[in-house]
């Protein structure tokens, strides 16, 4: 029972905390570029307000359209409760493995491109498209990279081979680096971050994600929003747990989990710095590089799966 | 043999041997001039740091004067030139388009899997530490003859065909422990004559065709002009 409670507080830490990575993270970009920073807790103020906004609907907006943040914010909050972030072995990480996982993800994509469409206007159906190659390019990449990890770990659930990595200790797995930069570079075009897609800017000709999301406001804008910052969270959890699980609890102690969330906590908190120094080093780049940035980040997490083939299992 | 039970320096150098492949990857996947000649420098000092790495885990002193001579020779010197001949015939800023470079990663993936088969053989009848590396550097010697064919710059063929050395030499050291002594030496002034033969080259070219587009040499001139 007390696994339940503290697999559903993990949750909803997971779901409040997101903001607060997004505010860090913009904060830290701030600092970087020499601008004045917003406080930390911006990002729940601005959630804060939409909620507060009225909804406004277009006339030929259909059940899609209404339904799609509901479905987006649920689904990613699902994905939310299998990813290991303070403890491994809660219950909720035996539901699902990462290959569903993925599909949470595909699920909440597949609405937001569907909603972009739905009200017929030209942005949404132009971001719906352009979001749409870059998950069919991502998806594979990311599946790969989840892959070689499956075949050094033999399980493709997540908390075991988090688990796995944390008792065989420093190892150095030449097939793991390629992973994790395959994964890097997919949570990078996949979340909407810099050299694929830019979270800050409105310029119509080059967004995708908020060309989809244009018409939304009020309540489904927060939900969407709030839905985005878990998606960055998410990955970011799953390249700090998976290949440097040190600190996460085992034992469901309460001395172990402050040691988890500490360890967890300062794990994201240098993730967040290398995203901004990443995004303040690379430029934007045009829509049709975008396949092969994603063609290089699969050629890394094929090349994951190679080495593991010829270095680590040979002989 | 599992490889978690290796030590760590053994896993070192496995986790080396697929850097210097991924260095292979990132030349043939980079269009620009001077990128180009600094992947390749980098490669010359994994495999230098590689082979002193091999020296100190299996105890054979003779290896670290050929780590040496790799670093001077193909992570300093030759990148030098390379870089000095590419400021001179001011092609430094070129982008060399690659026709299908995705499609070209893909087949160099299906390199490394095509000599991960090749050696399997070898790796069955061997029984030192690095035998595993011997299929990458199989690789890199294929990677770098995919090099050449995919390029048509002169200088870009140039650095495939030091690649394939990279990768002789990689196979030399993973397999036997290196080549004797003299035919070590050898090849090292052979590239370096090479080098400094292939500068000489290019200038002939530019100034009987005005480029270094190789695909330009079996034009006939007179049909052109």
């Amino acid at each position: 029972m007390t696994a339940w409670i503290l697999a559903a507080l993990q949750t909803l830490l997971f779901v409040f905390m997101a903001p607060l990575l997004g505010g860090w993270v913009g904060r830290v970009k701030c600092h970087m570029q020499n601008r004045a920073a917003p406080s930390l807790l911006q990002p729940y103020r601005d959630l804060a307000k939409l909620f507060r906004k009225h909804t406004v609907l277009a006339e030929q907006a259909s059940w899609i359209f209404r339904g799609t943040p509901y479905i987006v914010f649920g689904a990613t909050i699902l994905t939310a409760a299998v990813v290991p972030l303070v403890a491994v072995q809660l219950p909720t990480a035996a539901i699902a493995d990462v290959i569903v996982l993925v599909g949470f993800l595909a699920l909440a994509r597949f609405f937001t491109a569907l909603a972009g469409m739905d009200i017929g206007t030209a942005f949404g159906g132009m971001g719906s498209s352009r979001e749409m190659m870059i998950g069919a390019l991502a998806e594979p990449v990311l599946l790969m990279a989840v892959f070689t990890l499956a075949m050094t770990a033999s399980t493709t659930n997540l908390s075991e081979a988090t688990t796995f990595t944390l008792n065989s200790g420093l190892v150095l797995r030449p097939s793991f680096i390629f992973a994790m930069l395959g994964l890097m570079m997919v949570a990078v075009a996949e979340t909407g971050r810099v050299p694929v897609d830019n979270p800050a800017t409105h310029l119509e000709l080059t967004m995708v994600h908020e060309a989809m999301i244009l018409e939304y406001s009020g309540r489904h804008l927060a939900l969407i929003v709030w839905a985005g910052q878990i998606k960055l969270m998410i990955y970011m959890v799953l390249v700090a747990n998976i290949f440097f699980p040190w600190g996460i609890a085992t034992e469901l102690a309460a001395n172990d989990l402050a040691v988890g969330l500490a360890a967890i906590a300062a794990k994201l908190i240098l993730l967040g710095v290398v995203l901004v120094v990443w995004e303040t080093v690379m430029a934007k780049m045009r829509l049709f590089r975008v396949p092969q940035f994603l063609g290089f980040a699969f050629l890394l997490s094929l090349l994951g799966m190679l080495t593991h083939v010829v270095l680590e299992t040979g002989g | 043999m599992e490889f978690t039970q290796l030590s760590l320096y053994d896993q070192a150098i496995l986790l080396l041997a697929a850097i210097v492949l991924f260095t292979s990857f990132i030349m043939l996947a980079q269009p620009r001039i001077v990128p180009l000649i600094h992947a390749f420098a980098w490669q010359g000092t994994l495999l230098a740091v590689t082979t002193a790495l091999v020296a100190y885990v299996t105890d054979h002193p003779h290896l670290y004067i050929s780590a040496g001579m790799t670093f001077v020779l193909k992570a300093l010197l030759i990148p030098w030139m390379l870089h000095r001949l590419a400021v001179r015939l001011n092609i430094h800023r070129d982008i060399e388009a690659v026709a299908y470079p995705s499609l070209t990663l893909m087949a160099g993936a299906s390199l490394v899997v095509f000599s991960y088969y090749v050696a399997i053989p070898i790796v069955q009848l061997s029984t030192l530490v690095t035998r595993n590396a011997i299929a990458i550097s199989i690789a890199v010697i294929l990677l770098g003859m995919l090099l050449m064919i995919s390029r048509k710059k002169a200088i870009s063929q140039v650095i495939g065909f030091m690649s394939i050395e990279n990768g002789l030499f990689f196979a030399a050291v993973v397999s036997t422990f290196g080549m004797p002594m003299v035919v070590e030496l050898g090849i090292a002034f052979d590239v370096l004559v090479a080098s400094i033969l292939f500068g000489v080259f290019f200038f002939q070219m530019r100034a009987s065709i005005d480029s270094l587009d190789v695909d330009r040499l079996n034009r006939l001139r007179e049909v052109d002009e």
